[in-house]
């Protein structure tokens, strides 16, 4: 390194440095706005301008009886989609890390594209054949949906978890005399429970923000995001930001809370390498 | 022992065949009922058939011993899940594929039916040409900006994060767990007219070059383009920052310092190892942003103007509320043949082939 390089150096660091933090402002730009317009005292049905600081939109965070009953209707569906979709998607993840086969590539790609394919396709595809099975929609029709996409996702992402996973631990099982069945049960599948449970996560909270697929397939059904949509046009009450805050809190603690019981799970796997040792 | 064995695996010669045979077969057999092909008795015919197929799997593991049993299990797990993609994943764009070529004999019609009516992708070109314009225009933009943007922070993250790497990268993951709706409402609030970033537009005197880049219309940044790719740009950051990191992290820092020992610039460094090698990353990035971005319609419904609508605003108005289901299944199947293709086209100029 020449002398003259290293101040050009030293700048174009700051500059990729200030690129950067620049992108995480913008990134974060809206989130702070969401939970400070929690605080807003709006003038009108519209929560858009800034006009004063209020506690009481946190005190009545149900006070809009819709959004309530639209945010328990996509805790409800969310909870059963994720629940079939993280089934079928850990099956798949199985079947695709653990053995070798015929079709792998083809099965591979087929997996992808769903995930690849724009939302209004999905979403008017499934409506088209729907309507034309003449299908009514409601809870059922949204519940599909959202596992035609979940389960794609948790089959990649568990996929990918679990890509490095020791399977001669289950061979060591059965050859201490374990059934294939008890080996999976009592080896395999804690081992990859976390990333079960972490795939499982993320794919309910697409669902419970899916817009597009469900805006589709609803019906008459109202889940939290279509309300806020339908209502957008009349009224965008506060209630909106602090149950959004909420959702956003809750998820933030589950996350930093799955980083710290997996960090310290390593630690203890790693006490016991060293005593081993 | 080992002669029963040997008997019974002359039985089933090839179970793993059996098995990608009866997942395929019972695969088409649902799209084909699905999308009502075979109806009426063919139908109940097939159906039996496949549970015929499923039986003679169940049977094939029972009699194969272990070792079909082996062959067989990743297409039993793979069953249900890849059944489920048949049903509600391929049989809709088939019944998308049959519906885009019907018409309605009335106008109180409910149903279409089946005409081989080319006239709907007609229609589709002609008629939505500068929505579709619009769709790959701000997708394509809104890919080059996530870019630009998401680039630096995948890097400051991989290689000057140090022991904040794992907090930074969940900070990019924040804005997921709030709604989609209600981030692209918060951008109506920061870029209204009373909002903060007009206010201080105005106070830099920007206002003039702003007008002059098109940025802003007449005092104003919402509903202008610029506002529907900036939301773009926002929604889909993410999904490319976490690719790119991914692959930047697999990037071994000795190569870097190997390049500088035989005397590259930081600068040809980059550009010469560690570019290269967060190519997939880039790639992966690109397809996510710009995928969801052509076909979405919130940011332009939100951010937009009618004079900034975009193909999805288009197929949601002909799908649910004009209910021309026709129009709106050929203007969808247009936006996913023209994805595919810029996908492959894509695919062959950054030569790799595996998206996955």
């Amino acid at each position: 390194m020449t002398a003259a390089q290293a101040p050009r150096q030293a700048m174009g660091r700051k500059i990729v440095n200030a690129i950067a933090s620049l992108g995480m402002l913008y990134l974060f730009a809206p989130i702070v706005v969401i939970v400070l317009f929690s605080f807003n005292q709006p003038k009108g049905k519209f929560n858009i301008v800034w006009q004063g600081f209020t506690l009481d939109n946190w005190r009545r965070p149900f006070a809009v009886p819709e959004l309530t009953d639209a945010l328990l209707v996509s805790l409800k569906v969310a909870f059963f989609s994720t629940l079939i979709a993280t089934i079928l998607g850990t099956m798949i993840a199985l079947a695709l890390s653990r053995y070798k086969f015929r079709g792998n590539g083809a099965i591979n790609l087929f997996l992808v594209l769903p995930l690849t394919s724009p939302e209004v396709v999905l979403g008017s595809s499934l409506a088209t054949l729907f309507i034309s099975r003449g299908v009514d929609f409601g809870y059922v029709t949204v519940v599909i949906a959202h596992v035609m996409f979940q389960v794609s996702f948790v089959a990649v992402t568990l996929r990918a978890r679990i890509r490095g996973f020791d399977w001669t631990l289950e061979q060591a099982a059965m050859d201490l005399g374990a059934s294939p069945q008890r080996a999976f049960w009592r080896i395999t599948f804690p081992l990859i429970l976390p990333g079960i449970t972490a795939a499982a996560l993320l794919s309910f909270a697409l669902s419970i923000d899916d817009f597009i697929i469900t805006f589709f397939n609803a019906g008459s059904l109202v889940t939290f995001p279509l309300q806020i949509f339908g209502a957008s046009r009349v009224a965008i009450p506060p209630q909106i930001n602090v149950l959004a805050t909420m959702l956003l809190l809750g998820s933030v603690l589950l996350m930093v809370g799955g980083v710290i019981l997996e960090s310290r799970k390593q630690r203890k796997t790693l006490a016991v390498t060293k005593t081993r040792k | 022992m080992t002669g029963v064995t040997s008997h019974r695996q002359r039985t089933v010669r090839r179970p793993e065949l059996v098995g990608l045979g009866v997942l395929a077969t019972v695969g088409v057999g649902l799209i084909a009922i699905a999308a009502e092909w075979i109806t009426g008795v063919g139908a109940t015919v097939i159906a039996i058939f496949l549970l015929a197929a499923l039986v003679s799997v169940v049977w094939t593991a029972f009699v194969g011993g272990l070792d079909a049993r082996r062959a067989l299990a990743p297409y039993g797990l793979l069953k249900p899940g890849m059944l489920w993609l048949c049903l509600f994943f391929i049989a809709p764009l088939w019944s998308m594929l049959e519906m885009s070529l019907s018409s309605k004999k009335s106008r109180f019609d409910f149903l279409p039916s089946f005409t081989w009516e080319w006239g709907n992708f007609q229609k589709a070109l002609t008629d939505f040409a500068p929505q579709f314009g619009r769709s790959f225009g701000y997708a394509a933009a809104a890919t080059l900006l996530t870019l630009a943007i998401g680039y630096p922070i995948a890097y400051v993250i991989a290689f000057r994060g140090g022991r904040f790497r794992s907090l930074l990268l969940g900070l990019v993951a924040v804005p997921f767990f709030t709604s989609y709706l209600i981030r692209t409402i918060a951008w109506q609030s920061l870029l209204s007219d009373r909002g903060p970033i007009v206010g201080t537009i105005d106070k830099l005197g920007l206002n003039a070059p702003l007008e002059w880049l098109h940025i802003m219309n007449n005092g104003r940044l919402m509903n202008t383009p610029a506002a529907v790719i900036g939301g773009l740009t926002y929604n889909f950051l993410p999904f490319m920052i976490l690719p790119i990191y991914v692959s930047l992290e697999k990037v071994d820092v000795k190569l870097v310092d190997a390049a500088m020992d035989l005397y590259s610039t930081v600068s040809q460094a980059f550009r010469r190892v560690v570019f290269p090698m967060s190519l997939p990353g880039v790639f992966a990035g690109s397809l996510l942003v710009f995928i969801p971005a052509a076909g979405d319609f919130v940011n332009a419904q939100f951010l937009g103007s009618p004079e900034t609508t975009m193909i999805g605003n288009s197929i949601q108005n002909q799908f649910l509320v004009q209910l021309n289901y026709p129009l709106a299944s050929a203007m969808s199947l247009v936006l996913m043949a023209v994805i595919t293709a810029s996908v492959l086209v894509y695919a062959r100029f950054m030569g790799t082939e595996d998206i996955a």
